[in-house]
């Protein structure tokens, strides 16, 4: 492994607000990302999307700058930028080349502190936000995810942040400023950069941007209302989208690494599981996969396959049998195959300083703290296929939750209980 | 960086662009073969060809292909279009030499029949997947009204009809047509060991049998026109414009590419701000699609019905103005200033330098560094921008709206 040298440093202002940077001098690029603790979960009942219309104001002029010089001051840096909004953050990234990066720096420093907010764009603000919701409509794969996740993990968790025509209707310019000064605040806001940065330079710029920024510590929305059970989308589509999902080891959890191989053995690679079993041996559809969605300390198993609506019964069918084969046990070899897998993803993360940029800011979130892909690299190595083994007998897959849109709804059958829902 | 270049007595070229700081290499076989390469009746053999490369070989099965790309940790994939079929890998440097085993072993696939009728049903999945995507069809229904009877208005993907109709002895026919080593073309960047490659690749490709695989070059005559797709499932309405661009070979590419970024790049460009920061639209934009001898410039917008037979207005007028109102010095700085921090950022990944030496050779036989290319986009005047608005004015299109929307109109 060439990570032996990789530098991760992090340091907290006194504010509450953490930088964690990584450092890659062999790149000429560098990429940050702010995570904002002011997440959609905090969108008020009926005023759901606002987390996200606050983000998009924010990008519409902030200290000398109108909107449109906003905009042509972040090319001019050559930022690659975006920003969306979480559940318990809103992010806003860039990459560019490295020598840039303070400028940047200090554009999103007025984004921060000093943002127009204009009430006369609120209107273009509010056609824009109406544009994501209707995009979400079209694509139908996404659509079960979101519900999925929805009924999985309850509310706000389960949240997504552009809300529903009606809702972001209702959002007030008012709103957005409420919003905007109770949430936009250091504590526990997450600056992640990467890439050929000096460490020394980035603490020092940051301070002097950020120091006088003042905390006002907020508390997490308490979640509620997770469904477990079926719920059929009827859509008149060529396929049906199934998406099914059960309870698994956060990334916080020390089990983390046996739940992840295990969902690898299923779907990481041409000669995972599913893959191969779905799709190579009976052509059952293009797409499948399983991966593991976490959430702070909540976690879940998430499989999706898309197919024809006349095979998709058997295709759920052969998808949970899947599932289930996994606690019978895993072999060796799968797992050899996986560790190289995974090990040269990390190598490949080593050309990207968005990718990590990404990575430590997800790390500092889950754990409070950044792991060096060395770390990474020994928690994979540690895997065997006896822990592995223990792990899926302790920790079958059940309590399925399913959610399915097509011409017609499907059953899930092998005996696993299905609750009754709307 | 070093630029090496070798060819086998057979014909397959092998380039690699050196890189011995990389942590990675990537190495990837790339055809000059296509949709618009097959006939008709074989409507997307090129894709179904590229699927069952990976169903095995003389010497491996499909699941040995499987498991020795896993067992490699390697990313790989493939990919075809109009005129290319591209198979690729990612490995550390340590496999380089199993890596090109593997892909060039798979290159001479057995095309068994139970396989191929395993993989059809795979590839109707795969249809029939981006029928219920936006803009459901709308690109190959556009290409075929755009090319006409020209090759290039052939779908990649082929129909449900064309793909249930072939059988292995056509895909061979097809295979034995166009998979010539004169034809192919290794292209490796990063940390690649150029001497090895080129012995590796002597032993497993240097009995690959040459053969003539011209590609019939017929003149395209794009068509203007206006069409409408009904699609009642769709909540959005999608408009896709076509117009006649500058080919593969066309020196006009670079000044035109930097006129699509000040029009409709995603940010900043005139399209951003008639369209995506009033909100009138989703997602709206311009792309350059580049073939040999021919090319297109696409305009697409996608928004909320209603707003569609506006946009469409809109659309017209701001192509039309791209030719009376001269793009500006500021326009034109601050597309450079994009375009070369874009070449910087993807120019880092070992995979996308694969690509870009890979697609060079495939579009023009050529090979230019990032900085190279960086300075040929530096180099382009305002005056040759403004031209390029005159020479392929986006005005002159075939539209295609994809929607809800059955009653849309071509602006008067």
């Amino acid at each position: 492994m060439q990570t032996q040298n990789q530098q991760i440093k992090s340091h907290r202002l006194a504010n509450g607000m953490t930088i964690v940077g990584e450092i890659m001098p062999w790149l000429e690029s560098a990429a940050f990302s702010f995570s904002v603790p002011a997440g959609c979960q905090f969108d008020p009942q009926g005023k759901e999307g606002l987390a996200n219309f606050v983000c998009e104001m924010l990008q519409r002029g902030c200290g000398k700058l109108n909107s449109r010089e906003y905009i042509e001051r972040l090319e001019w840096l050559g930022v690659d930028y975006s920003s969306s909004a979480s559940v318990y953050h809103t992010h806003f990234s860039g990459a560019m080349p490295a020598s840039n990066l303070y400028e940047a720096f200090e554009v999103y420093h007025d984004v921060f502190r000093d943002p127009t907010i204009p009430e006369d764009q609120l209107e273009e603000g509010r056609m824009v936000c109406y544009q994501e919701v209707r995009s979400i409509e079209d694509d139908l794969a996404q659509r079960v995810m979101l519900q999925l996740r929805k009924r999985q993990y309850g509310d706000p968790r389960g949240r997504w942040s552009q809300g529903s025509m009606e809702s972001v209707a209702a959002l007030t310019h008012g709103d957005v400023l409420e919003f905007f000064n109770r949430y936009y605040q250091p504590d526990g806001l997450i600056l992640s950069v990467a890439g050929n940065i000096d460490w020394e330079q980035l603490v020092t710029k940051t301070e002097a941007l950020f120091a006088d920024w003042e905390a006002k510590p907020v508390d997490s929305i308490e979640d509620k209302g997770s469904i477990i059970g079926s719920l059929h989308i009827p859509f008149d589509s060529q396929q049906s989208h199934i998406a099914i999902a059960c309870p698994c080891a956060p990334y916080s959890d020390p089990d983390y690494f046996l739940a992840r191989g295990s969902i690898g053995v299923l779907s990481d690679g041409m000669s995972s599981r599913l893959f191969r079993e779905l799709r190579e041996k009976r052509g059952l559809c293009y797409t499948v996969f399983a991966s593991l969605h976490s959430v702070l300390n909540q976690a879940c198993m998430v499989a999706y396959v898309g197919t024809s609506s006349e095979r998709a019964q058997e295709s759920l069918d052969a998808l949970i049998e899947q599932l289930l084969e996994l606690e019978k046990g895993v072999q060796e070899e799968e797992l050899d195959r996986l560790k190289v897998q995974i090990r040269s993803s990390l190598v490949l993360q080593q050309e990207s300083s968005r990718s990590r940029a990404g990575s430590i800011a997800g790390d500092w979130f889950h754990l409070g703290r950044a792991r060096t892909l060395g770390e990474v690299t020994g928690l994979i190595n540690d895997l065997s296929a006896e822990k592995l083994n223990e792990y899926v007998q302790a920790n079958p897959f059940r309590n399925f939750n399913l959610v399915t849109l097509g011409p017609e709804p499907l059953e899930l059958k092998h005996g696993i209980p299905s609750a009754s829902a709307g | 960086m070093e630029y090496r270049q070798h060819r086998l007595d057979n014909g397959l070229e092998i380039l690699a662009e050196c890189n011995p700081g990389a942590h990675a290499l990537a190495c990837g076989f790339f055809v000059r073969t296509g949709a618009r390469d097959e006939t008709p009746d074989v409507g997307g053999v090129s894709h179904f060809l590229e699927h069952m490369v990976f169903k095995g070989t003389p010497n491996r099965s499909a699941d040995q292909v499987n498991r020795e790309l896993d067992e490699m940790g390697s990313h790989s994939n493939a990919r075809t279009g109009e005129e290319s079929t591209i198979y690729h890998a990612t490995v550390l440097p340590d496999f380089q030499s199993r890596i090109v085993e593997v892909l060039s072993d798979i290159m001479r696939p057995s095309l068994r029949e139970d396989d191929f009728e395993t993989e059809k049903k795979v590839i109707i999945e795969e249809i029939k997947m981006y029928d219920d995507q936006p803009p459901y069809g709308g690109h190959e229904r556009i290409m075929a009204e755009f090319y006409g009877a020209h090759p290039l208005g052939q779908s990649v993907l082929g129909t449900v009809d064309t793909v249930t109709g072939l059988t292995p002895t056509r895909m061979n026919e097809y295979f034995q047509q166009r998979y010539s080593p004169g034809n192919i073309a290794l292209a490796a960047a990063g940390n690649v060991d150029f001497e090895r490659l080129i012995s590796d690749a002597e032993a497993f490709c240097g009995n690959w049998e040459s053969f003539p695989a011209q590609r019939e070059l017929v003149p395209v005559q794009p068509r203007s026109g206006f069409v409408t797709m009904h699609k009642p499932e769709s909540t959005q309405q999608y408009l896709i414009q076509l117009a006649n661009g500058p080919s593969s070979q066309d020196e006009d590419r670079f000044a035109a590419r930097v006129l699509t970024t000040i029009l409709g790049d995603d940010s900043g460009s005139r399209m951003y701000w008639e369209f995506l920061d009033s909100g009138l639209a989703e997602a709206a934009g311009m792309g350059n699609y580049e073939y040999d001898g021919a090319g297109l410039i696409m305009t697409f917008v996608c928004c909320a019905p209603e707003q569609a037979q506006e946009n469409l207005e809109r659309m017209k007028k701001l192509q039309g103005q791209a030719i009376v109102e001269r793009v500006t010095q500021k326009e034109l700085e601050q597309a450079k200033r994009k375009i070369s921090s874009h070449i910087i950022l993807s120019s880092e990944r070992t995979e996308s330098r694969m690509f870009s030496v890979g697609a060079q050779w495939l579009k023009n036989n050529d090979y230019k560094t990032p900085g190279e290319i960086a300075a040929v986009y530096d180099a382009v005047t305002l005056e040759q921008v403004n031209a390029i608005a005159q020479k392929f004015p986006l005005v002159e299109n075939m539209t295609l709206c994809v929607g809800p929307e059955a009653e849309l109109f071509a602006p008067a």
